[in-house]
């Protein structure tokens, strides 16, 4: 029994706490990959917002620390780190009864440290060492629930948030770099394009677990594979997505409400799909497309996840 | 007149700035030798020295600060956060000490139950002219919807905080009963835990009470009001929400006694009874430990403008399909005017003469010392009855003769709404300020538990006026708290 306002609050601090480490592993990635090409012309962050998904300010940041100044430490742009971990910290704060008290001094640790490292200034022109403070936050954060607090209805709720927000993002991510047209077995064979490909595995934390898997002959198609529909890699779709699928089927029976089976319902579905999905098929069809399936379908668990546990007609639930 | 009284005073750096000059010292008696129970205490701070007692201060900031135990400054969108100003050195009070306050504070709860039940009721004590009815009925915390509503138990008051001073002669005296929603025991407890990581060397060579489970003892007074037919009663605690400044208690009480912190939005009323919206449906709520002023508990009821609350909570209380901790109602009981009164009523219900004094007051409802208090107001502590946290007061000797006139007006205006005190000389304990031990202001906060029985953690929040010479220790006010000790026989 949690209450639902709880798991909501519960459910966004998982899902902002992920988005911050994606966001800080993308401009760790892009401005590191950026140094490799600074004599071509000078800094395009074009692909950088394009990874994020973000809109391109028209006149964008021209230098990397601007940029990151721009991206963490700006709090009134509502994705930046600083953002997204504040609104996840704000989450915690409402449901300080429900976390354990080890989360709670972490998650406003590192958003008190964000502060400072905003307050002191030296910090934008050492990107990756930011970048690591963030993602090493959220990975401890991650730890730190594991270890202490009970794995119950609410670890489901966060557990829940951060896979469907994984889930959102790598999809989102792929689309960018699969055009329309089919990219079937074209082999990377520009260096360019080399370097494009992985890039988009280090954004995922992928480049070394797929060369385990294919070697490092890296492959348009095998990078498709592995970020889609690689069973045992944890930031894969089809990881992501069958953790969903698992929060949400235990969180049915907490649930035990006669709808309790949509939102479980719909992301089994979408796990499924990923199951028993065909790279080739993907790719010669129409990826794009099919990646905007993908986004769509955590679109339909979301608002399932709403109607059936968090904001629910009173009407329905009356007693009789 | 402070040279020859000071002389024994310890020396050093430290104790320089150190003055016995006035009020009663919770440390050092008049010739400036510590006190038996403080002697230890003393030694510790003396052996610590500068340099230990910095770091232990600081350290003690950074776990209030990681913790998240702030509050934001209003006003301030970058949103700053402060901490409340925590003094590192420990009030110790004896057990001798403690057991007159325990007995006094119980006899006093019992005495404001049995009154507040009266006078939603049969009235007795209004009859008999003990308490005049004008000065009830006028209160702004009667509530008029209670008369005749049967309260549980007659649990109206499950947690007081009674503030208390001690006077010149080593005294404690009550300054006021807070009877509504008092705030203040996650300080009582979280000081207490940080001293003892910040400062285990202090507690080598006392016997201290333990007051960590004082969550526990809440729960049980909160168990008192559950229906007897209900099975597995659900208790909640109501919080204003996380834009109040005491929403940090709220989640810690709530943690403390593992039940759900509840909104107003988390909770409706159906048939007269409450639920909350949980993810498995609705569910029943038993006992809410509410920590919203009666004005914003139910917009239907009482403000309609009021988010906080939960349209008909009122209606399925009075049916008696839901307890409240406390009551509705009780304000009634801990105005300042009422509270002269309080010897009285503890006489009238108990038959028993009351064991802790009240200070002096004149109340400006009566002509005759309304007369005494616009003529001595240079002298005289003048407080608005309903206000607290130590707004609408007027300290007279710290005052300016325009802020007196000002009063003048507004005592005239409006007599029922004010009472006056001396400019009382309370007790100062010793506090590290700016790298020196110097004598502060401090007053005393425990915490009453009224359930079946009264139960009082042994201890309680010292709070200081940390600005050098001030008498307000509130924290809206430049106030800070301390951990406080109750030694153990």
């Amino acid at each position: 029994m949690l209450l639902s306002r709880v798991a909501d609050a519960l459910y966004w601090t998982g899902r902002y706490l992920e988005r911050a480490e994606h966001v800080a592993r993308v401009i760790d990635v892009r401005l590191d990959l950026g140094l490799d090409r600074i004599n071509k012309g000078g800094w395009d962050f074009a692909r950088l917002y394009s990874d994020l998904q973000f809109t391109e300010p028209k006149e964008p940041p021209g230098t990397p620390a601007a940029l990151v100044d721009a991206i963490v430490f700006d709090g009134a742009n509502r994705e930046s780190v600083i953002a997204c971990v504040t609104a996840a910290r704000e989450n915690a704060r409402q449901v300080r009864e429900e976390i354990s008290a080890d989360m709670w001094e972490h998650v406003n640790g590192l958003y008190l440290r964000l502060r400072e490292a905003k307050a002191e200034g030296t910090w934008s022109t050492r990107s990756h060492y930011l970048s690591r403070l963030i993602i090493e936050g959220v990975h401890l954060f991650q730890g730190i629930t594991d270890a202490t607090m009970g794995h119950g209805e609410g670890w489901q709720y966060l557990q829940v948030g951060r896979f469907l927000e994984r889930v959102d993002v790598t999809a989102g991510m792929l689309c960018q770099h699969f055009p329309k047209e089919s990219v079937g077995a074209r082999a990377a064979t520009t260096p360019a394009a080399q370097i494009e490909w992985v890039g988009l595995l280090r954004c995922c934390s992928a480049l070394e677990p797929y060369t385990r898997v294919y070697t490092a002959d890296i492959r348009p198609e095998r990078v498709a594979e592995f970020l889609l529909l690689n069973s045992e890699f944890p930031r894969s779709i089809r990881f992501a997505a069958s953790c969903v699928e698992s929060s949400l089927r235990t969180i049915a029976l907490h649930g035990a409400r006669g709808s309790g089976g949509r939102a479980e319902r719909l992301a089994g579905r979408l796990h499924a799909s990923l199951d028993y999905g065909q790279v080739d098929e993907i790719l010669s069809d129409d990826p794009q497309n099919y990646l905007k399936g993908i986004n769509a379908q955590v679109d339909d668990v979301h608002a399932a996840i709403y109607q059936t546990y968090l904001g629910y007609p009173i009407e329905t639930a009356l007693p009789a | 007149m402070t040279t020859v009284s000071s002389q024994s005073l310890p020396s050093g750096a430290l104790f320089s700035s150190y003055r016995l000059d006035g009020p009663y010292d919770e440390m050092f008696d008049s010739s400036g030798a510590p006190r038996p129970h403080c002697r230890a205490l003393l030694e510790a701070i003396q052996a610590a020295a500068l340099p230990e007692l910095r770091q232990h201060q600081q350290d003690a900031n950074s776990a209030f600060l990681a913790q998240g135990i702030t509050f934001t400054v209003y006003g301030d969108d970058q949103g700053t956060e402060r901490i409340f100003p925590y003094d590192l050195l420990p009030r110790v009070i004896t057990a001798a000490e403690w057991r007159t306050l325990e007995r006094g504070l119980g006899q006093r709860l019992t005495a404001i139950n049995h009154f507040l039940k009266d006078v939603y009721h049969d009235e007795r004590i209004l009859k008999e002219g003990i308490v005049p009815r004008d000065l009830v009925h006028s209160c702004r915390h009667f509530r008029r919807e209670m008369r005749g509503v049967h309260v549980h138990k007659d649990i109206y008051v499950s947690v007081s905080g009674t503030d208390l001073i001690r006077m010149q002669n080593g005294e404690f005296v009550v300054l006021e009963d807070n009877l509504r929603v008092p705030s203040g025991v996650s300080y009582m407890l979280t000081n207490r835990e940080i001293t003892k990581r910040v400062f285990p060397g202090l507690f080598d060579r006392y016997k201290v009470a333990p007051v960590a489970h004082y969550g526990q003892v809440l729960l049980s007074a909160l168990r008192a009001l559950a229906p007897e037919t209900r099975q597995e009663p659900t208790f909640v605690v109501l919080t204003p929400g996380i834009g109040n400044s005491a929403y940090f208690e709220h989640a810690f009480l709530a943690r403390q006694m593992g039940v759900p912190l509840v909104e107003g939005r988390d909770l409706l009323v159906h048939d007269n009874i409450v639920y909350m919206r949980t993810t498995a449906g609705l569910r029943r709520v038993d006992v809410i430990y509410r920590r919203v002023d009666d004005d914003f508990l139910d917009p239907l009821a009482f403000r309609p403008d009021s988010h906080l609350g939960v349209a008909g909570l009122l209606n399925a209380y009075r049916a008696g399909n839901v307890s409240l901790a406390n009551a509705i109602g009780t304000g009634i009981a801990d105005d300042k005017a009422v509270y002269a009164y309080l010897p009285a009523i503890i006489k009238f219900y108990l038959s028993e003469e009351p064991i802790l004094q009240n200070v002096e007051t004149y109340l400006c409802s009566n002509a005759s010392e309304r007369s005494h208090v616009v003529e001595n107001l240079d002298t005289l502590v003048v407080k608005a009855v309903g206000e607290a946290g130590g707004y609408g007061m007027l300290i007279g000797p710290h005052s300016t003769a325009r802020e007196r006139a000002a009063f003048r007006a507004k005592i005239l205006a409006d007599p029922r709404n004010y009472i006056a005190q001396p400019t009382l000389s309370f007790s100062r304990a010793p506090c590290f300020v700016e790298d020196c031990v110097e004598p502060r202001h401090v007053d005393l906060r425990p915490y009453v538990l009224y359930g079946e029985k009264v139960q009082i953690v042994p201890g309680g929040l010292t709070r200081v006026a940390l600005r050098k010479g001030s008498l307000v220790v509130n924290s809206s006010q430049g106030g800070g708290s301390k951990d406080t000790w109750v030694l153990e026989e």
